[in-house]
C-alpha cells in the first residue's frame, strides 16, 4: 500500500497542488448488516489528478464513492477535504464542497428538458433564459453541445452524459466523480471525452475515475487505486503496469483467457430477409430492410449503441413482437416471422434477453419454476398434459448450476437471491444446456464480472463449434471481438453487412455504431 | 333560464376542481391518493360543524380544510412513511372518511346549516346577465380559479415546482440529487387533502348547507378521473370541471323537464369521458411521456 512515493506523475502534482490532498479518505468501513462493503479504505486524491478507482463487481467501488459523495454514511473512520476533516451528510453538501458527480446510471429526469434537468442540481436556480445561455457556453465550451431547450427523452445516451457532464461543470466542481462513464460511449464518443477530461484536470480540477475498462485507465489516469472485496490492495500509476498486471491486481489470479479456434460452418440457420418492423413504443426504433444469415457453427456479433434497435430486433427474433411476414425471419429453414416464442423454441431456437432479472428471469420464482419458464414447451417433458415435472427441472438446475459455477446458498433459491453474475450465469446457462441449434442472446455479460464473463464466453463458444448458430447483441466490443467470428453494427434500426471479425477494427466498428452503417443502409435500401 | 343553469354548473363544478386540483399535485409529486372521496366526505361534515358551532361559514371552510389534511396525513404516514401500497390505502381512505363523516355528522342530519355568503359588488353584481355570473360568486369559487392558476404558475415556474415534479418524474434521481423524495410528497398530500377537504366543505357550506351522510355522492372519484382527463395539466382540470359539472346539472334538467333519456346514462357520462380521453391522449405517446408523472403509484425506499 504505497502512496506512489517516488512516481513522477503524482510528484509533480504534489508540487503543482501542494503537500495537501484535495481529497483524503482515511480507514473508511461501511457495513450492510453482516456484509462489510468497504473495509478500513483509504484513498488520497490531489488536485488536478486523475484517479482511477479500480475493482470488479461488488469490490466496493460504488459504495466508496456514495460515501464520498454523501448518499451514505460510513460505519467509521473519516474524510478529510484540503486537509480538514469533513462530514458529508448530503450530496447537497458534498456539492456545497466542491464534489460533482456523473452517474453510471443517468439520474436526469425524463420528462423534463435539459435546462430544467441542470437547474435541479444547482442550487437555488430556475430554468430561465440566462441558465440556457449559460448552458450553451459553457457545453459548446468544453466541446459537448447541448441543445436546453430539448428533453431528455429525444437524447441520446451520449449526449446524456454530456448533459450529466456539463450539469456538473456548471457547479465548479474541485472533484468530480465519474462512475463508468465511457460504458455507454463509441470509441470516438470515449476518447471526446477524454479530450474534456484532461483539459479539466490541466485547470486544476482533480477526476476521481472508476471503470474496469483497463486499457483507459492506463491511457488516462495519473494514478491508481485498485479495490478487492472491500479492501485496497494496491496503489500503482497505471502507466507502469500493463492490462494484464492491473486485471491480475483486481481479481487476484489469472483469468482464464477464452479460447476460440475456426469452427466447421453448417447450413444456414438464421435467415433475415428484409426484416422491417415500425415500432409501436413512444421512444423506440423502427427496424428497417434488415439482411442477415448466422451459419451453423458460427457466432455472428451485433455491435452498437444502446437504443439503436437492438430491443426491437431481439423481440422481432424471439417472436415477442409479430412481425408482418412470416419469411423476414427464418430459423433453421422454416418460415418463422409469424410464429410465437414456443414455436420458435421447437425450430430448436433458443433467448436470453438482456435483462436477466424481471425478463429472462420472473425474480420471486425458484431456479426450477423459472426453467419451467421456458423449457416447458421445448419437447422435453418438462410440462405435459397440464401438469409439470417438477424434478426434471431441478435435475436441470443442477446440471446448469455445476456446468456454469453458479453459486448459491440453498439448493434451489428464488431467482432474486442471486447476485448479477451467478444469476446472468444460470440464465446463459439455462438455454445452452439445451445445446439450442439456434441461440440468440443480448447482452451476455452486462454488469458481470470477469471471471463469470469468461465462463459465458467460453460456453457461447463452445456451443458455436458443437454445430449451433449463435447471434450475439452486445455493447462491448471488447466482448464482441473476443468472441465472434463476423461483427454487424446496428445503428437507428439500419444493420450493417456483417464482415469478418478478422478484418474489422474496434475503431472501425465505433465509426458504424456512430452512424456509418446507416449510409449504407440507406444505399441498398 | 339560461343564467340559472350557468349559476347551477358553477357550484357544480367547484366542489370537483378543488378537489382534482389538489389531487393533480399530490400526482405530480408520484403518489396515487384513491382517498380523495374520503377526504372530501370528511372535509363536508368537518365543515358543517364548524360552522353550525361558530356561527361562521368561513371558519367552517378553514376546518373543512384541516380535517382534509388531517385525514391526508394518515394516508401520507402509511404510505410513505410506512411504505403500504398506495392504491390499498388510498380505497381505505375512502371507506374509512365515509364511516367516520356518518359517525361524527350523526347528530347534526336534519339541522340546517348557514350559507356561505356569495360576493356582492354593487354595480357590478347588479349588471344583467354577466354581473350575477361574474361578480356574484361565493369565496371558494373564485379560490378554485385561484388555485387553477396558483397550481399552474407553482408547477411551470417556480423551482420548488421543479423539484415536486422532478419527484414525481423519478424519485431515485431525485434522491441522488439530495432531495427529500418523502418531504416532498409528504407536503404535496397534505396540500392535496386541504383541497378535498375545500371541495367537501364547499357541499356542506355552500352547495346545499345541510349535512346528509355521505353526501358527497362519488365527486371524489369523479375528481380522480378529472385529474387523468386533465393528463395532469390545471388549465385542463378546469375545463374538465365545468365539463362534468355540466353533465350533472344536465342529468338534473333532463328529469325535471321529463325528457325520456335515462339519467344513469347521464351520470355516466364523466367517466366515459375519461375513458374515451385516456385513449385518444395515449394515441400521442411523447405527450402523455412528458406529462405523465413516471413514479407515479410508486413507494419509494432511500437505500441507506
Amino acid at each position: 500500500m504505497g502512496e506512489g512515493t517516488g512516481d513522477s506523475t503524482g510528484e509533480m502534482l504534489r508540487r503543482v497542488g501542494g503537500d495537501t490532498p484535495l481529497l483524503e479518505v482515511r480507514h473508511v468501513t461501511k457495513r450492510f448488516g453482516s456484509f462489510t462493503a468497504n473495509d478500513s479504505v483509504s484513498l488520497k486524491i490531489m488536485p488536478g489528478e486523475i484517479h482511477a478507482l479500480l475493482g470488479e463487481n461488488g469490490a466496493g467501488k460504488s459504495t466508496l464513492v456514495k460515501i464520498i459523495y454523501g448518499s451514505l454514511q460510513p460505519n467509521s473512520g473519516g474524510i478529510f477535504w484540503k486537509g480538514r476533516p469533513v462530514t458529508v451528510g448530503s450530496p447537497a453538501e458534498a456539492r456545497a464542497l466542491g464534489v460533482g458527480m456523473v452517474f453510471q446510471h443517468f439520474s436526469l429526469f425524463e420528462a423534463m428538458t435539459v435546462a430544467e434537468n441542470i437547474a435541479l442540481a444547482l442550487p437555488n436556480c430556475r430554468a430561465t433564459g440566462e441558465l440556457s445561455d449559460t448552458i450553451a457556453r459553457v457545453s459548446a465550451n468544453y466541446g459537448l453541445p447541448l441543445d436546453p431547450n430539448a428533453h431528455i427523452a429525444d437524447l441520446s445516451v451520449g449526449e446524456r452524459q454530456r448533459v450529466e457532464i456539463v450539469r456538473c461543470l456548471l457547479q465548479n466542481p474541485e472533484l468530480i466523480i465519474m462512475d463508468e462513464p465511457t460504458s455507454v460511449l463509441t470509441p470516438q464518443e470515449a476518447d471526446q471525452l477524454f479530450v474534456t477530461l484532461r483539459r479539466l484536470a490541466a485547470e486544476g480540477c482533480a477526476i476521481l475515475y472508476i471503470s474496469h475498462r483497463l486499457e483507459e485507465v492506463r491511457a488516462l489516469c495519473h494514478h491508481a487505486t485498485i479495490m478487492r472485496r472491500a479492501k485496497v490492495v494496491a496503489e500503482t500509476d497505471p502507466a507502469r503496469e500493463t492490462v494484464n498486471t492491473l486485471a491480475q491486481l483486481m481479481v487476484g489470479n489469472e483469468i482464464t483467457r477464452v479460447v476460440r479456434e475456426r469452427g466447421k460452418l453448417g447450413p444456414e440457420a438464421i435467415l433475415l430477409k428484409g426484416l422491417t418492423q415500425v415500432s409501436q413504443e413512444a421512444f423506440g426504433v423502427s427496424l428497417k430492410d434488415i439482411d442477415l444469415s448466422v451459419r451453423a457453427g458460427e457466432i455472428v456479433a451485433i455491435a452498437g449503441i444502446a437504443g439503436n434497435g437492438q430491443k426491437e430486433l431481439f423481440d422481432a427474433l424471439s417472436g415477442e413482437e409479430p412481425l408482418e411476414k412470416e419469411d423476414m425471419v427464418i430459423f433453421a429453414g422454416e418460415a418463422a416471422g409469424l410464429m410465437d416464442i414456443n414455436e420458435r423454441r421447437l425450430l430448436g431456437a433458443a433467448f436470453v434477453p438482456e435483462e436477466r432479472l424481471g425478463h429472462g428471469a420472473v425474480p420471486a420464482l425458484k431456479l426450477s419454476e423459472n426453467v419451467v419458464l421456458t423449457r416447458h414447451g421445448t419437447g422435453e417433458g418438462i410440462a405435459r398434459r397440464g401438469f409439470t415435472r417438477f424434478g426434471k427441472a431441478g435435475r436441470i438446475v443442477e446440471t446448469v448450476t455445476s456446468l456454469f459455477d453458479v453459486r448459491k446458498g440453498v439448493l434451489d433459491p428464488e431467482a432474486r437471491s442471486l447476485s448479477g453474475g451467478n444469476l446472468q450465469k444460470f440464465v446463459v446457462g439455462r438455454e445452452v444446456e439445451r445445446t439450442p441449434k439456434i441461440l440468440i442472446v443480448a447482452q451476455p455479460t452486462w454488469g458481470v464480472d470477469a471471471g463469470a464473463a469468461a465462463v459465458i464466453r467460453q460456453s457461447l463458444i463452445d456451443l458455436s463449434r458443437k454445430g449451433a448458430a449463435i447471434l450475439v447483441i452486445s455493447q462491448d466490443l471488447d466482448e464482441i471481438f473476443e468472441i465472434a467470428d463476423r461483427i454487424a453494427v446496428i445503428s437507428r434500426g439500419h444493420l450493417s453487412k456483417a464482415e469478418d471479425a478478422d478484418t474489422l477494427t474496434p475503431e472501425k466498428v465505433g465509426l458504424l455504431m456512430a452512424g456509418g452503417a446507416e449510409k449504407k443502409g440507406a444505399a441498398a435500401a | 333560464m339560461l343564467e340559472a343553469i350557468i349559476l347551477t354548473i358553477i357550484t357544480a363544478a367547484t366542489p370537483l376542481l378543488l378537489a382534482a386540483t389538489g389531487e393533480l399535485v399530490v400526482e405530480k409529486s408520484g403518489v396515487l391518493n384513491l382517498g380523495v372521496e374520503g377526504m372530501m366526505v370528511m372535509g363536508a361534515v368537518a365543515g358543517f360543524a364548524v360552522t353550525i358551532s361558530t356561527g361562521s361559514p368561513l371558519l367552517g371552510i378553514v376546518g373543512g380544510a384541516i380535517a382534509g389534511m388531517l385525514v391526508s396525513l394518515i394516508f401520507a404516514f402509511v404510505t410513505l412513511t410506512l411504505v403500504a401500497n398506495q392504491v390499498a390505502s388510498g380505497l381505505a381512505l375512502t371507506l374509512f372518511g365515509l364511516g367516520l363523516s356518518g359517525l361524527m355528522g350523526e347528530s347534526f342530519v336534519g339541522q340546517p346549516g348557514i350559507k356561505l355568503q356569495s360576493l356582492h359588488v354593487p354595480g357590478l353584481t347588479d349588471l344583467p346577465f354577466v354581473g350575477k355570473i361574474l361578480f356574484g360568486q361565493d369565496l371558494l369559487v373564485y379560490l378554485s380559479f385561484a388555485a387553477v392558476f396558483g397550481v399552474s404558475w407553482f408547477l411551470n415556474r417556480t423551482r420548488a415546482g421543479l423539484i415536486l415534479r422532478a419527484v414525481g418524474d423519478n424519485h431515485t434521481s431525485a434522491h441522488a440529487l439530495g432531495y427529500s423524495v418523502i418531504g416532498v410528497r409528504y407536503l404535496a398530500v397534505i396540500f392535496g387533502g386541504a383541497m378535498a377537504g375545500l371541495g367537501g366543505a364547499y357541499l356542506s357550506v355552500a352547495y346545499t348547507p345541510l349535512w346528509v351522510e355521505n353526501m358527497t355522492a362519488g365527486r371524489g372519484w369523479i375528481a380522480l378521473a378529472l385529474v387523468v382527463f386533465a393528463s395532469w395539466i390545471p388549465w385542463r382540470a378546469a375545463i374538465g370541471a365545468y365539463l362534468f359539472g355540466a353533465v350533472t346539472v344536465l342529468q338534473l334538467h333532463t328529469q325535471a323537464l321529463g325528457i325520456g333519456f335515462p339519467s344513469q346514462f347521464l351520470a355516466m357520462l364523466p367517466y366515459l369521458a375519461t375513458v374515451i380521453v385516456l385513449v385518444a391522449i395515449s394515441g400521442n405517446r411523447r405527450a402523455t411521456l412528458f406529462n405523465t408523472p413516471s413514479s407515479l403509484g410508486k413507494s419509494f425506499v432511500p437505500d441507506r
